[in-house]
């Protein structure tokens, strides 16, 4: 089999997509070869037409991958090829495993049993809640919380295992040297202190997007299954669910309610057949994993409501786990906004309700 | 042969007097006018000319000079005409100068000798009675406004003649005026006002926001879809506003004078203004300035409301002028040929939509802004801005059930509580030079904003629970301390700072877009 230069050479070219590097490193054994083959040579692969040849002629010239590994050396960057050992097993089971990856960071939760955690960017308090309940708790259990550090679930995802102090990796759309979206570069720099980064795309690389794609299938082919928690009707987090099934990885999705609109994305998922998940255990489950043994987080709740007052659970009554305006309050409870206002703000304290933009409560 | 008559002109929001002296010589016919006049003034020699001549005197032709002093000062404004045409009578002893020094003549000439209104009158008769003369002439339309001042003998007149005989002794027709109705001390003006808040159905929230934003002085600014009733309640915020003060009365009607938007026959003016300028205002339009100085719009609302409605529309660098006066109530105009303090108090209300679209943080709608639209739509208004912002509050739209129910608590029951609020804040700050809770520093907030213990204890679990900004730290006390007032609390109690904590809306939102 081919050595790493080469891959990392193939890599940068391109146009060219895994399979191809695949049969193109079968063929030439080693960089050299390589840069010595004919354009006769290259259109007898498998694959190769004229127009991939040319490109293949024009840009071996302009890479150089000992260049690259002496950049990613500077930059604290670790490259991994499908010839290493560190490689991901489950990534590698993958029809079209990225012959490269640029990685930052502890890569050896990468042989951690992970779970991808994705969804809208723009998400909902629900949502929120959730991402990090969730990648929390599987954290804790040392499973390593895949994701792709976008803006809304996938920041929140990441964000609950760092809570947990657990395992999670982060999947760049772009070169591992780019932070995109440029806000999260603290988030990265607290996924660095207890997971990894990694990408499969050159350093320099902008995060354009015909790369996302790409992107989502190393999400789910990192994981032994993939947790959509909020997706719009048509969202990227969906493009992740369908190469989990194409990698023959589950898919779980997070019910929501049938009123907002980045719970469609989820429940069309259920109809299709995937697993809807209120707690981890149904994901534990599923992937024959043993589940904690105190994993009850609901009597917490229960302990709280004791401790309220008679007008605190008055409130508490009118409100409901669907988001209601403080108007609507304050008539349902017949009692001045005033008195509304202070007891919302203990309730919200206690932790019964969650403030949400627009004047909106909701049960937590 | 010489003749001394005294005028007044205006500076800033002050007025000084002027002398008129008229100096008649033989030699080639002249009308030379010196002592920095402006155009206004350059152009009265035509129209006193006219008016002498169609009020059957004669006009001398001589050599006329005439000088406004102090010359160093520039002078403007057509009210020049009336004092420059009874010296020129004067100086022709077409009528006495024995009693001329003692009164200061004000008004403008139409050509046939008849006298119009001129803007600026209140001030200058402040002017007069501060210098110790006798009286003044004002044009007859303007007597209200000048008879408001007390210690000074208002004469209105109709014309040139009027003038004249007045001086002879023979002018006895003097408007009658109610000078206790002018002074607004009949307290007859709240029906006023063209709305009251119990028009407005629902809303029982922002109502209460209001309450304590106009109790303790607060700026505001509303969040909400379009069609929430925003301007709706803004427009009845000054029925709630305590009743203005006769000094306050007298500064507003001072600044309405000047800048010529008095209406006639009212006296003071007795509302608090509303002002709601437009997103497209000029700078010069929203602080003041220009050529000749005018009052701008935040010193239009002095006392009153400045209305800003759809706030990220306006132009950064408009908004950012606010900042300033917004400390200081006032603001500075310095121009290469003077420099003008105008008063600016203002409760500043804005008015926003969540974001382009609308729909931002409304659960049953998908909003189609993306995230960097809205950031941007969020970051018109800068952090320093914000920070004097002390309530935010969000608007839901009303519901249909809300329009049909009963009308709740008006307005005179709302602002007896918030007159009473502010008198307790008078009372607690008569000794630290400022009035409202708004205007607390931090070092008097420590003295007069004390929290108890469980009020303490509150606090920080709101800071750690809510993920408060320090920024908030002190709006939120200033509220709290506006809601104990309005309780009629000495100290402020949990339940109020309980209440203060969830107007402090636009954090949430900050925090939302965080991620």
């Amino acid at each position: 089999m081919a050595d790493n230069a080469l891959l990392i050479a193939l890599n940068a070219i391109p146009k060219l997509g895994s399979i191809k590097i695949q049969s193109l490193a079968e063929e030439f054994k080693c960089y050299d070869d390589f840069l010595k083959a004919k354009p006769e040579d290259l259109l007898e692969i498998p694959g190769i037409g004229k127009i991939i040849c040319e490109k293949i002629i024009e840009y071996r010239k302009k890479v150089d991958p000992n260049r690259e590994i002496e950049r990613a050396n500077q930059l604290g960057i670790k490259i991994v090829t499908l010839l290493d050992k560190e490689y991901p097993e489950l990534l590698k089971q993958i029809y079209d495993p990225p012959p490269v990856l640029y990685t930052k960071g502890e890569i050896a939760f990468l042989h951690n049993k992970s779970i991808a955690i994705v969804g809208s960017r723009k998400a909902s308090a629900y949502g929120k809640n959730v991402a990090m309940k969730f990648a929390k708790e599987l954290a804790s259990l040392t499973i390593n919380i895949v994701s792709g550090m976008a803006r809304g679930i996938d920041s929140f995802a990441h964000k609950g295992a760092i809570d947990a102090g657990g395992p999670t990796t982060a999947v760049f759309g772009c070169g591992i040297d780019i932070i995109y979206p440029p806000e999260n570069i603290s988030l990265m720099k607290e996924i660095l202190k207890c997971g990894c980064v990694i990408s499969s795309f050159p350093l320099g690389t902008p995060p354009q997007a015909v790369n996302f794609p790409a992107r989502n299938r190393i999400i789910s082919g990192l994981s032994l299954g993939t947790l959509v928690v909020e997706a719009a009707e048509k969202s990227g987090s969906l493009i992740t669910a369908d190469f989990s099934l194409e990698q023959g990885r589950e898919v779980f999705a997070i019910p929501g309610s049938i009123f907002n609109p980045y719970s469609r994305g989820t429940h069309k998922l259920i109809k299709q057949g995937a697993k809807l998940v209120e707690s981890i255990d149904d994901i534990l489950d599923e992937l024959y994993l043993e589940s904690p043994k105190n994993s009850n987080t609901n009597t917490a709740d229960s302990v709280n409501l004791q401790n309220l007052s008679e007008t605190e659970k008055s409130i508490l009554e009118v409100i409901d786990y669907q988001p209601i305006q403080i108007e609507q309050i304050i008539n349902l409870s017949l009692r001045n906004s005033q008195e509304v206002n202070a007891v919302l703000t203990c309730l919200e304290l206690k932790g019964c309700i969650s403030a949400l933009p627009g004047g909106y409560f909701v049960r937590n | 042969m010489l003749a001394q008559v005294k005028s007044c002109s205006i500076y800033g929001l002050e007025s000084f007097l002027v002398d008129v002296e008229v100096d008649i010589s033989s030699g080639l016919p002249a009308f030379d006018i010196v002592g920095l006049p402006d155009i206004a003034v350059r152009e009265s020699k035509e129209r006193v000319r006219a008016a002498i001549k169609n009020q059957e005197f004669n006009f001398p032709i001589k050599r006329i000079t005439l000088n406004l002093a102090p010359a160093d000062i520039r002078k403007e404004g057509p009210h020049f005409d009336l004092p420059i045409a009874l010296g020129i009578l004067a100086a022709t002893e077409q009528m006495p100068s024995d009693t001329l020094n003692e009164y200061a003549v004000i008004g403008e000439l139409s050509l046939d000798g008849r006298i119009r209104p001129v803007n600026g009158v209140l001030p200058m008769v402040i002017a007069v009675k501060e210098s110790g003369l006798k009286g003044v002439i004002v044009p007859w339309e303007n007597m209200e406004e000048a008879a408001v001042i007390d210690g000074v003998e208002a004469i209105g007149v109709n014309s040139l003649k009027d003038a004249v005989a007045y001086f002879k002794g023979e002018y006895k027709t003097n408007k009658i005026v109610d000078k206790d109705f002018l002074r607004c001390k009949t307290q007859d003006n709240d029906t006023a006002f063209d709305g009251d808040f119990s028009e407005v159905k629902g809303q029982e929230n922002l109502k209460r926001c209001l309450e304590i934003a106009a109790a303790g002085h607060h700026n505001v600014l509303m969040i909400g879809p379009p069609g929430s009733g925003k301007t709706m309640i803004a427009r009845r915020i000054p029925t709630i506003l305590p009743s203005m003060t006769f000094e306050e009365s007298l500064e507003l009607t001072k600044i309405y004078s000047i800048a010529g938007l008095i209406s006639n026959h009212s006296g003071l003016i007795k509302k608090r203004p509303f002002r709601f300028p437009h997103h497209t205002i000029s700078a010069v339009g929203m602080v003041g300035g220009g050529r000749i100085p005018k009052p701008g719009e935040i010193t239009l609302a002095h006392h009153g409301v400045l209305f800003l409605d759809e706030i990220p529309e306006f132009p950064r660098d408009i908004l950012e002028l606010l900042r300033q006066p917004l400390e200081d109530e006032k603001v500075t105009i310095a121009r290469a040929n003077a420099t003008i303090t105008y008063p600016a108090k203002f409760m500043m209300v804005g008015s926003m939509n969540p974001c382009q679209c609308g729909f931002f943080g409304d659960p049953f709608h998908e909003c189609t802004c993306s995230l960097h639209q809205i950031q941007k739509y969020l970051s018109k208004i800068s952090g320093p801005l914000m920070d004097r912002i002390d309530l935010q509050l969000e608007v839901a739209p009303v519901k249909f059930s809300d329009l049909e129910g009963p009308s709740t608590t008006d307005s005179m029951t709302i602002k007896k509580r918030v007159e009473d609020a502010r008198l307790m804040q008078l009372e607690r700050y008569k000794e630290c030079n400022i009035y409202f809770n708004s205007q607390l520093t931090p070092a008097l907030m420590n003295k007069h904003c004390k929290l108890d213990k469980s009020g303490k204890i509150l606090m920080k679990e709101a800071f750690k629970s809510m993920k408060l900004s320090a920024r908030a730290h002190s709006k939120i006390l200033k509220v709290a301390r506006t809601i104990a007032d309005l309780d009629g609390k000495r100290l402020i109690k949990e339940s109020h700072l309980a209440e203060a904590l969830q107007y402090r809306n636009i954090d949430k939102y900050y925090q939302n877009l965080k991620i």
